[in-house]
């Protein structure tokens, strides 16, 4: 019963989408935006018409022009500093806009052009400051708050009396004061044009991706040649000149100076930039979370004043909001990785049948002998990880090896090597096409194919993506073994889609169907997944009825059919079922019946912490990666089996001396070659009664000698 | 050979002899015992609060809530004893409210990891906006006779001289023996000069930065009780002054290095006489209050690209995430 409820909640419940989805860099962005989705509803509930279109407007206006010094300040936090001097920049550059129009009555582009220029200029003094004397942003810009707030005030006692009995008529100062199109305010269009620019600006053009590169690490980005501090000074500068645009229809809205424009807009503005999600220190950070944290941050504050807190509220509710948001968004950038790494493994419920048990003459066909004990040995300590080993008509060996190279050892003795190709991924999977193509599978890399005069060429890296993935699952990560069928179509296994190879063995751990199965077809140059779901799939052979391949689930410990073609196509059936070991690569043999390695056996630990996902959860997360369970590969055997999944024949080593480990197993010309991903040499075995003319893909595409 | 080494504080110190002299020859009514008196006690305010900033920024730190510390902790004093409270308990209450703050301002900055300088502008406007909302009937919170006997902190004398400078001098000296004198000064002056080092080699740097906020937080108390028995009354708005660029001012002018891990009790001393002689004398000379904060802004910004020079800061040194 406990057992049926732990399937069900395994089976249903998607425990892999947590990880997947917190190591998305749009979460960062997408927590705002359901902040600013529940203050929204929160408001709207308990103030009536708090969403009505006219509120709205009027709500766009404000934010579109709390909404430009927003923009200046991620601009400058996101290029590793902070802007306290905004409000002060806001309250002058209102005063300039007014005092052009009203004190000196120029036309208004004159006013808005001398006011946006002035703004940059004030902004360009602490950027000078900042980039070129390298002060600390911080203490800087507070110093030029108080200087500026200062200027702002005396000017403020010669011309406010001046500004405030002056009544502009202008048409173009009406419209960007209160007008707009189909009643989106004037403001808000502006906004709206200078957020896109920004936009692309920071993703897609060179000076913003150098903000961003100084941000997220000014020495990298010095020592890699960025003009740091120029750039950070027309930061600056830029702010100053946002905080201008912000300003100017500020002024267009109100017309007047006073004592208290700008005061602690410095505060609200750094607020709505931490709460969007920009984070200080630099680095990080967007136009859409510079634009959610504003919103937020109005509806809060326009929300509290209509409900008629005490001013001190509105003061305390900002303090404890920028407080909580700071302290989230700094503690969530130090442990977001740790963070990730503990929840990422999503071991789940994994329930094998009874191991059946090989003992030493136990009568089944497993039972242990010792017929690999003295397999004559090929490159012994010259070779690294040779998953596969394919062998040519001319009897040439090929094997992968862990640099990257596909190594070919010379007949008859295998003495002589050579480096055949490199590629720069650990080649898995081998096999050659009718043209004398060898396709091997690149961990990491993709599918890559060798022409005969030895050109390393792509076949393909990646596949369709899944629309229920989280991750991003159309680039290869493990491509494992391949076969080719009689239409020249590519059959590859990709072991996981969630690990990348060496973690191979935490694949294991989770015990999810993570693998597929993709087909490429090189006719076409089209790569489509057929298969998904599979637990860790591995080997693959083309069956000798050319119309289904038979593939191995390593977790699964099974061998499946999957008919590509003819009457049963798209099925998928079982053919070999609880394995007492965990199935590798499958090849042809020379009687008509096929080879398939078992990396390693089963184990009774495993197999129970299989059935119990929870342990193994909290061993994932308590537990150092080094001291996690192991699938056990240190014992393995080969074994022979026919197209009905019978056991004929079973090849053991009991001392795994000589011979350690086999992923791999070819037959050719009456021996069998053996491969091991951990071993640093390969096998060859003479095998008693085999065809001696067997190769197995002349034999495979027809060339019989 | 003997060279003449110009450190910070001795040009400070100089420049504070040559602005007092011009001061008192050229300025009437500078130096006379009045106004001396007026200066000494602004000054006292001035420097204990120094004391404070001083023992946070060797720490490599900074805290801008020590104005809300001066203002709401000993407006709530006021209040309470307004209200009908005893005097021994509305202190204790006050002291209590300004150990719970410096407790959150230090585990904000030590454990959450906040940067001290933006940790302690938002808790500063959160301790205002409590004060505010919550503690205060009115701005200025009024003195009562319940208070009886306190305004002597603020306008007794001992042995002739003014409350306010005998406090100031007996925080400086309970300051500098914990800097000099004790290991967990010398720990603070580890930390300052690098936290990393000091962590490295064993040193608690989390609760000592705790320590730091709450030692500021306690000595800012005590500045607001020294302000409050000078004025008999709490004028609450003095959070939104800009005298806490003041203290900044008299930290960085007398010498000690916003890098952390320079300075002493000495440097603060310095400063705080330069920067009472130069209020003093723009407020005689009749500037408005804005023209004087303009000054001081210059003065504040040319002390800080001083400091730059002194202590320089390059791509190399410059740490991630300081701003």
């Amino acid at each position: 019963m406990r057992e049926a409820v732990l399937r069900l909640r395994y089976r249903f419940w998607p425990d892999h989408l947590l990880g997947e989805i917190l190591s998305k860099r749009w979460t960062e962005t997408a927590i705002p935006v359901i902040v600013l989705l529940l203050v929204a509803i929160a408001f709207s509930q308990v103030i009536p018409g708090f969403l009505s279109p006219n509120s709205l407007a009027d709500t766009a206006r404000q934010a579109a022009e709390v909404g430009f010094v927003v923009l200046g300040m991620a601009l400058v936090i996101v290029v590793g500093g902070i802007d306290l001097s905004v409000g002060s920049m806001f309250a002058l550059t209102d005063f300039c806009a007014l005092f052009c129009l009203d004190v000196l009555n120029l036309p208004v582009p004159a006013v808005a052009v001398i006011t946006v220029v002035f703004g940059a200029m004030l902004g360009a003094v602490n950027g000078f400051l900042i980039g070129y004397l390298r002060l600390r942003a911080f203490i800087t810009t507070l110093i030029t708050l108080i200087i500026y707030r200062s200027a702002y005030d005396l000017l403020l006692f010669d011309y406010s009396n001046t500004i405030a009995a002056a009544f502009p008529d202008d048409a173009l100062w009406d419209f960007m004061g209160g007008g707009g199109v189909f009643g989106i305010p004037s403001v808000a269009l502006l906004y709206a044009a200078v957020a896109i620019f920004g936009h692309i600006f920071m993703t897609r053009l060179r000076p913003g991706w150098h903000i961003t590169a100084i941000g997220g690490s000014r020495r990298s980005a010095y020592n890699s040649g960025i003009a740091v501090r120029g750039t950070i000074a027309r930061c600056y500068a830029a702010s100053g000149a946002l905080t201008a645009v912000g300003a100017l229809f500020f002024a267009a809205r109100l017309g007047t100076v006073g004592g208290d424009v700008g005061v602690g807009l410095e505060v609200t503005v750094l607020t709505a930039a931490v709460l969007g999600g920009i984070s200080l220190g630099g680095g990080r950070g967007s136009v859409t979370r510079a634009l959610v944290g504003t919103l937020i941050v109005l509806l809060i504050t326009n929300g509290l004043t209509t409900l008629s807190v005490k001013g001190g509220v509105n003061r305390m509710v900002l303090a404890g909001i920028l407080l909580v948001a700071a302290t989230i968004d700094i503690r969530w950038l130090k442990n977001r990785t740790r963070i990730i790494a503990k929840v990422y493994v999503s071991p789940t419920y994994h329930d094998m049948p009874p191991l059946p048990g090989p003992r030493v003459g136990d009568g089944t066909r497993f039972a242990q002998n010792d017929r690999l004990k003295d397999v004559t040995l090929i490159g012994l300590g010259r070779i690294e990880a040779p998953e596969d080993v394919i062998l040519d008509r001319h009897d040439n060996l090929y094997a992968g090896s862990r640099h990257g190279d596909i190594i070919r050892f010379f007949p008859p003795d295998y003495e002589k090597m050579e480096i055949y190709a490199h590629i720069g991924g650990q080649p898995l999977g081998m096999a050659f096409d009718r043209n004398d193509n060898l396709y091997v599978c690149i961990g990491g890399m993709g599918l890559y194919r060798i022409t005969p005069d030895r050109k390393v060429e792509k076949a393909t890296d990646e596949t369709n993506r899944s629309f229920s993935s989280v991750n991003d699952d159309s680039r290869l990560r493990l491509a494992d073994d391949l076969d080719i069928t009689d239409d020249g179509r590519i059959f590859f296994s990709e072991a996981t889609v969630r690990y990348e190879m060496h973690e191979w063995p935490v694949d294991g751990l989770e015990a999810r169907g993570n693998g597929r199965i993709i087909c490429y077809d090189p006719a076409t140059n089209t790569t489509r997944t057929v298969l998904r779901g599979l637990k860790f799939p591995n080997g693959i052979c083309v069956s000798r009825n050319g119309q289904s391949i038979l593939f191995a689930e390593t977790w699964g410990c099974c061998v499946k059919r999957y008919w590509f073609d003819g009457p049963k196509k798209g099925r998928v059936e079982m053919v070999m079922n609880n394995l007492p070991g965990f199935p590798d690569n499958i090849n042809l043999s020379s009687d008509g019946n096929y080879w398939l390695a078992l990396v390693g056996m089963r184990s009774p630990a495993l197999d129970l912490a299989w059935r119990m996902p929870g342990f193994r959860r909290r061993m994932a997360k308590r537990v150092p990666l080094d001291e996690w369970l192991f699938p056990n590969i240190n014992t393995g055997c080969v074994i022979k089996f026919n197209e009905a999944g019978e056991v004929l024949d079973t090849y053991w080593d009991m001392a795994g001396v000589n011979h350690p480990m086999i992923t791999s197993m070819r037959e050719h010309r009456g021996y069998l070659y053996l491969g091991g991903i951990m071993n640093n040499r390969i096998g060859r075995l003479k095998l008693e009664g085999a065809d001696p003319a067997f190769v197995q893909y002349d034999y495979r595409w027809g060339k019989k000698p | 050979m003997k060279t003449v080494r110009l450190t910070q504080q001795g040009i400070v110190f100089t420049i504070f002899i040559l602005l007092f002299a011009g001061f008192a020859v050229f300025l009437p009514g500078f130096f006379t015992a009045d106004n001396m008196l007026t200066l000494l006690q602004n000054v006292a305010v001035l420097g204990i609060l120094g004391l404070a900033m001083a023992l946070v920024v060797i720490g490599r730190g900074i805290d801008l809530s020590l104005i809300a510390v001066l203002a709401v902790p000993t407006g709530l004093l006021l209040q309470l004893v307004q209200d009908g409270d005893s005097f021994s308990h509305a202190l204790l209450m006050a002291a209590l409210l300004t150990f719970a703050f410096g407790l959150f301002n230090g585990w904000l900055i030590a454990y959450a990891e906040v940067p001290s300088i933006f940790a302690t502008l938002a808790t500063g406007l959160f301790l205002a906006g409590l004060g505010q909302t919550a503690l205060f009937k009115l701005d200025v919170v009024q003195w009562s006779p319940g208070l009886a006997g306190f305004e002597k902190l603020g306008q007794g004398a001992l042995f002739g001289i003014p409350m306010p400078i005998v406090m100031f001098a007996g925080a400086c000296l309970v300051v500098a023996a914990f800097l000099r004198r004790t290991r967990y000064g010398a720990f603070i002056y580890a930390i300052g000069d690098n936290p990393f080092a000091a962590r490295a080699s064993g040193l608690p740097t989390r609760p000592l930065i705790v320590l730091q906020y709450v030692l500021a937080s306690l000595i800012g108390l005590m500045a607001g009780l020294v302000l409050a028995a000078s004025v008999n009354s709490m004028p609450t708005r003095i959070y939104n002054s800009t005298m806490i660029y003041d203290v900044i001012l008299v930290v960085v002018l007398g010498g000690i290095g916003l890098a952390g891990g320079r300075g002493g009790v000495l440097n603060v001393v310095i400063g705080t006489l330069l920067i009472g002689t130069m209020l003093n004398g723009m407020t005689i000379l009749d500037m408005s209050y804005s023209a004087q904060n303009l000054v001081k802004g210059v003065v504040l910004l040319a002390a800080v690209i001083t400091d730059s020079f002194l202590n320089p800061r390059n791509e190399e040194t410059a740490q991630q995430g300081d701003i």
